[in-house]
């Protein structure tokens, strides 16, 4: 593809190089003809996406474009579309047919963007490698064999395809930068509250957060201009207008403070993803930032505290999926216990019937006080310790991932070891702050991600940062071999 | 995390668990758990427990009715229903 | 043995809103199935709550009103159960930091000596569906109509110590939640439901018993009914040697027994926790002061005014004050008659009452406006009517609008007062009735009632009775 970012789309659809059905049509063959292999659409929309890009060409010919008007994009299948099947990547939804559309789906659309169709997930966001999908694994378009991280899988993996420029994913322990650190591509966490949740399928209420994924941050930058804003369908959404994310994409990086966290370096850490960090953090200097060793002492709680919380939260906003008003209901139900019972033991797959049972587990008598209530105290203490952090710098840079791409079914069989491919992203959830991940290089030819943590609301700032390094390195440009 | 603890957690969260996946179950859940243990050992007398990032308070909604009838579109959704309702296996809530 | 009964209630109020306490839906009583529950009420994958903006105030002025503490930082929380009329699986409810917290309520029983019982708290809280159990096929019907109508949970603490007590203590929270404005309070469409905790102990002991929680009581004949034989059940038990079982139970107003709700396997852990999709409630100081400022004179403040100001019966003033419409109603004939507030009481609370009831009206709307009464019951203190002409009088207003002076006037029904004319009916009466006129003179009094419908029957009952009864006397006892 000629115009493969959002940014280069925009001035051929402007100078009408070529047209958004052209355009759309393009994304359309190439999933018809590849994704059979990678997976990473549940739902293909074919007329809806050419009426659209239909739609947004005559815009385009009125003269009325946005930014946004006619880019092709592909929506997380987490994100209710009125009348176009919702799976949230589960047999329980599988004939789910949403009356409404979720407030980012509406924003979107309104945007004049073309949706291709609904992305592949680990069921109910729950996994780092988009294995408990019901509608199968999705592979990693650098290695076939190799895992495309999760939950928001299917939305890098056809980012780094080449089946769309851009894609919506969720992030409630880093289910957006780590498929994007591991199919090579850009994505970002925005603050929480900043994104409306409605309409967004429930896995942790309170970590919960969508955000856009592309190859640039300046292509992520533009979509979440168009994504945030306050929803009055949202009690948590914040009642703030937005910063404006996309103007200072360019600015001067000079005197900028990064802040390098000691336990994102530890042992865990693949040496050759620290390596490329360090020639990140050589590039951020040479652009006129000054690097500084920073401690965050509560880091390696983290993990633990989000397999309380996130699990509590889950097994709550997982109850209503009971066979009773939508979705899968057993076959002949003996009694209510048994409609019950058997619907959700048929309808949830293994990886959401764990962390049901341990959020029920949780937050049970007897056990409140010592897990559910002490991982909220947790989460205090890992928030404070970024609030001192972000006295001293303005963002923190290090690893999204410890290890690069692993094989397919290589941890299915250790929920814990898979848990564990979080430990660098989980914390931000926790204290609700943006985080980025970008690529930052290769080890045998699969991407390494590096990883912008910024304070409340500066995206702007993260973004910046990204878009400064993407003008002096190619990593983002990178595509896998065809 | 004994057996018996995790089949009365799968009642409680209306999970049916066949014999042959309970001791999976049970050595997860308890992996899982066992991890999460290590907070026991923190010490966070006095830390207030966060439920929310921000400290903001609930926006209102005016007292309005803004929604009119969606049965037919609540109807379609149901895997059972009838005249309207939604049906389950007999509700007993007599003695 | 004699045995102390220990009651405390849980009462559910539904507040009278437009909207349900998270969706736009309409919370009006009586529609089609499934007619007033949009996605949030079905709990749909990704919907979220919208707060109310009315509940708040409505709960404040309960908590006012109740001397409780208002809890200026509160919050939701979810419990977690498993029903069919509960979509989301959880109820939206509040447990550690409810809204209302620490107040008390005082009312009186059968005397003027007044008791007091504690509240200790009213939350905020979502109701459930309704389950149908006509038969189809053997499947119940969900309706989720009701679902998400906003209700306050009052518990009070066991302070109350006979059925009766709790009967009145019931009454005067109905009282009170209909005065505030806050809820409709109609038992018959369950906007007013009650569940009662039940023990028994020694009548020497301080220590309760085990309490069994008698649900969904829609009438106070059936908390009364209920208690008494749950307490009987209990006391039963004991005696025998046996023990209480802590248990939820239900009354059968037909057999009139409490039996044991099949017990749930779960044992009722509802794993509580803060709603993350909800944040916490701040209320101002501000806030507390202007609803407080704007508070409607309170039931108990009434009654004792009502006491003080027109000289009524304890028993009066309860009942004059049992809804505002109907003290604002009395206040209004007080003021447009030339009566006495007994005499208007009387009235009210008789022969209006009645009237009204037979039609199934409320005393305060029927054809017979303030006004109206109140011309009325000034020409029976004025004398131009007795209390018996003045019913044919009432009886000919409700079916028309005229007025009593119109009536009076058109049917020629003044009363006689013109101690003449009266004196020469009585002379002819006593001419006519020599027999009785004897038996009279010679001690025996109860015959004076016969001269008196004597004297009725001759002035068509216009003659003023309390001169008909002086004169009489005086000539049957001079000539």
């Amino acid at each position: 593809m000629e115009f493969k970012t959002l940014t280069q789309q925009r001035s051929a659809l402007d100078t009408g190089q070529i047209s958004a059905v052209e355009l759309t049509q393009y994304y359309l063959d190439r999933i018809k003809q590849q994704d059979d292999t990678i997976n990473s659409f549940i739902t293909v929309t074919e007329s809806h996406a050419l009426a659209q890009a239909k739609a947004a060409d005559a815009v385009i010919a009125a003269n009325k474009q946005g930014p946004l008007t006619g880019i092709p994009l592909a929506q997380k299948d987490i994100f209710c579309t009125q009348g176009i099947k919702t799976t949230c990547g589960s047999k329980m939804l599988d004939n789910f047919l949403p009356p409404y559309d979720a407030t980012v789906v509406k924003k979107l659309d309104a945007a004049g963007m073309v949706m291709l169709g609904k992305t592949n997930m680990d069921e109910f966001a729950m996994g780092s490698s988009n294995e408990t999908s019901y509608y199968g694994a999705v592979k990693n378009p650098w290695d076939h064999s190799c895992v495309p991280g999760g939950s928001s899988g299917g939305a890098a993996a056809c980012i780094a395809a080449g089946f769309t420029p851009v894609a919506t994913g969720s992030d409630t322990g880093g289910s957006i930068r780590q498929p994007a650190a591991l199919c090579g591509i850009t994505g970002i966490k925005p603050t929480y509250g900043l994104v409306s949740r409605y309409g967004m399928i429930a896995f942790a209420s309170s970590l919960d957060q969508a955000g856009p994924m592309a190859h640039t941050a300046q292509d992520c930058a533009h979509v979440l201009a168009a994504m945030c804003g306050y929803d009055n369908n949202d009690s948590t959404s914040l009642n703030r207008t937005c910063d404006d994310v996309t103007s200072s994409l360019d600015s001067d990086i000079k005197g900028l403070k990064v802040g390098l966290p000691k336990p994102f370096f530890d042992d865990a850490l693949n040496p050759l993803i620290a390596a490329c960090l360090d020639e990140v953090k050589a590039t951020l200097e040479k652009l006129g930032a000054t690097c500084v060793d920073v401690d965050l002492p509560n880091m390696h709680l983290s993990v633990p505290a989000y397999y309380i919380v996130a699990p509590a939260e889950a097994s709550s906003n997982l109850s209503r999926y009971d066979g009773v008003r939508f979705g899968y209901r057993c076959e002949n139900p003996k009694s209510l216990d048994d409609l019950y019972c058997r619907t959700r033991a048929e309808g949830f797959g293994a990886e959401v019937k764990r962390r049901i049972i341990v959020g029920t587990y949780a937050l049970s008598a007897g056990f409140y006080e010592a897990y559910y209530r002490k991982a909220r105290r947790i989460r205090t203490l890992i928030s404070n310790d970024f609030t001192r952090v972000f006295e001293q710098v303005d963002v923190l840079l290090g690893p999204t991932t410890p290890t690069t791409a692993f094989k397919l079914g290589e941890k299915t069989q250790d929920p814990v070891s898979m848990y564990l491919n979080d430990i660098y992203t989980i914390a931000v959830n926790l204290a609700g702050l943006p985080a980025l991940s970008a690529p930052a290089g290769f080890i045998s030819g699969m991407p390494v991600g590096l990883q912008l943590i910024g304070p409340a609301f500066s995206e702007a700032k993260l973004l910046n940062v990204a878009h400064r390094y993407q003008q002096v390195t190619d990593h983002h440009l990178q595509s896998p071999n065809q | 995390m004994e057996l018996q603890e995790v089949e009365q957690l799968a009642k409680l969260a209306r999970l049916k668990i066949d014999q042959d996946h309970a001791e999976q179950l049970r050595t997860e859940c308890s992996k899982i758990v066992a991890l999460a243990s290590q907070l026991a050992s923190v010490d966070t007398e006095g830390v207030p427990a966060m439920a929310h990032p921000h400290e903001v308070s609930q926006p209102l909604r005016p007292d309005e009715v803004t929604e009119s009838s969606c049965k037919d579109a609540l109807m379609a959704l149901a895997p059972a229903q009838e005249e309207g309702l939604f049906l389950v296996p007999k509700v007993i809530e007599e003695a | 043995m004699s045995w102390q009964v220990v009651i405390g209630l849980e009462i559910h109020v539904q507040l009278n809103t437009q909207s349900k306490l998270f969706s736009g839906s309409s919370t009006r009583y009586g529609g089609e199935p499934n007619t007033q529950a949009d996605w949030i009420d079905c709990a749909l994958p990704g919907t979220l709550p919208k707060l109310n903006q009315a509940v708040i105030p409505k709960a404040i002025k309960f908590g006012l009103a109740t001397n409780s503490r208002i809890n200026q930082y509160c919050e939701f929380a979810r419990k977690n159960y498993f029903y069919p009329d509960l979509p989301k699986g959880y109820q939206t409810s509040q447990l550690d930091k409810p809204i209302v917290e620490d107040g008390f309520i005082r009312f009186c029983v059968d005397d003027a000596n007044e008791k007091k019982v504690r509240i200790e708290r009213a939350h905020l809280e979502e109701d459930a569906g309704k389950s149908l159990h006509e038969d189809f096929h053997g499947m119940s019907g969900i309706d989720l109509n009701r679902a998400g109508t906003p209700l306050i949970e009052i518990v009070t603490a066991p302070d109350i110590r006979s059925a009766k007590e709790a009967v009145a203590c019931l009454k005067t929270i109905h009282t009170l939640v209909r005065y505030l404005d806050i809820s409709d309070a109609n038992m018959q469409e369950g906007s007013f439901r009650c569940d009662v905790n039940v023990s028994v102990m020694p009548s020497d002991s301080d220590t309760f018993g085990t309490r069994c929680e008698i649900k969904n009581l829609n009438s106070f004949k059936f908390v009364e009914e209920a208690i008494a034989v749950e307490t009987e059940r209990q006391i039963d038990l004991l005696e025998s040697g046996h023990t209480i079982a802590q248990e939820t139970r239900l009354y059968s107003p037909e057999r009139k027994e409490t039996k044991a709700m099949r017990s749930k396997a779960d044992a009722h852990d509802y794993r509580y926790f803060v709603c993350p999709d909800l944040l916490p409630i701040i209320v101002s100081d501000e806030e507390i002061a202007t609803l407080k400022a704007a508070l409607p004179e309170l039931p108990r403040a009434k009654r004792q005014r009502f006491v003080k100001d027109f000289a009524l019966t304890d028993y009066d003033a309860q009942r004059l004050t049992e809804t505002k419409p109907l003290a604002d109603f009395f206040e209004d004939v007080v003021k447009a008659s030339k009566a006495n507030a007994k005499l208007v009481a009387n009235w009210i609370l008789g022969t209006l009452m009645s009237a009204a009831n037979d039609e199934n009206l409320d005393a305060y709307a029927t054809p017979i406006s303030a006004e109206r009464l109140g011309l009325l019951l000034t020409r029976i203190e004025d004398n131009t009517l007795s209390g018996k002409i003045a019913k044919t009088v009432f009886a000919k207003m409700w079916e028309s609008e005229l007025s009593a002076d119109e009536i009076i006037e058109q049917e020629g029904l003044k009363q006689i007062t013109d101690t003449s004319a009266i004196e020469a009916i009585i002379d002819d009466i006593i001419k006519a009735n020599p027999a009785q006129v004897e038996q009279y003179r010679s001690g025996k009094d109860k015959i004076f009632g016969f001269f008196v419908g004597q004297v009725m029957k001759a002035t068509k009952g216009q003659a003023a009775p309390a001169q008909v009864n002086q004169l009489l006397k005086a000539k049957l006892s001079t000539s």
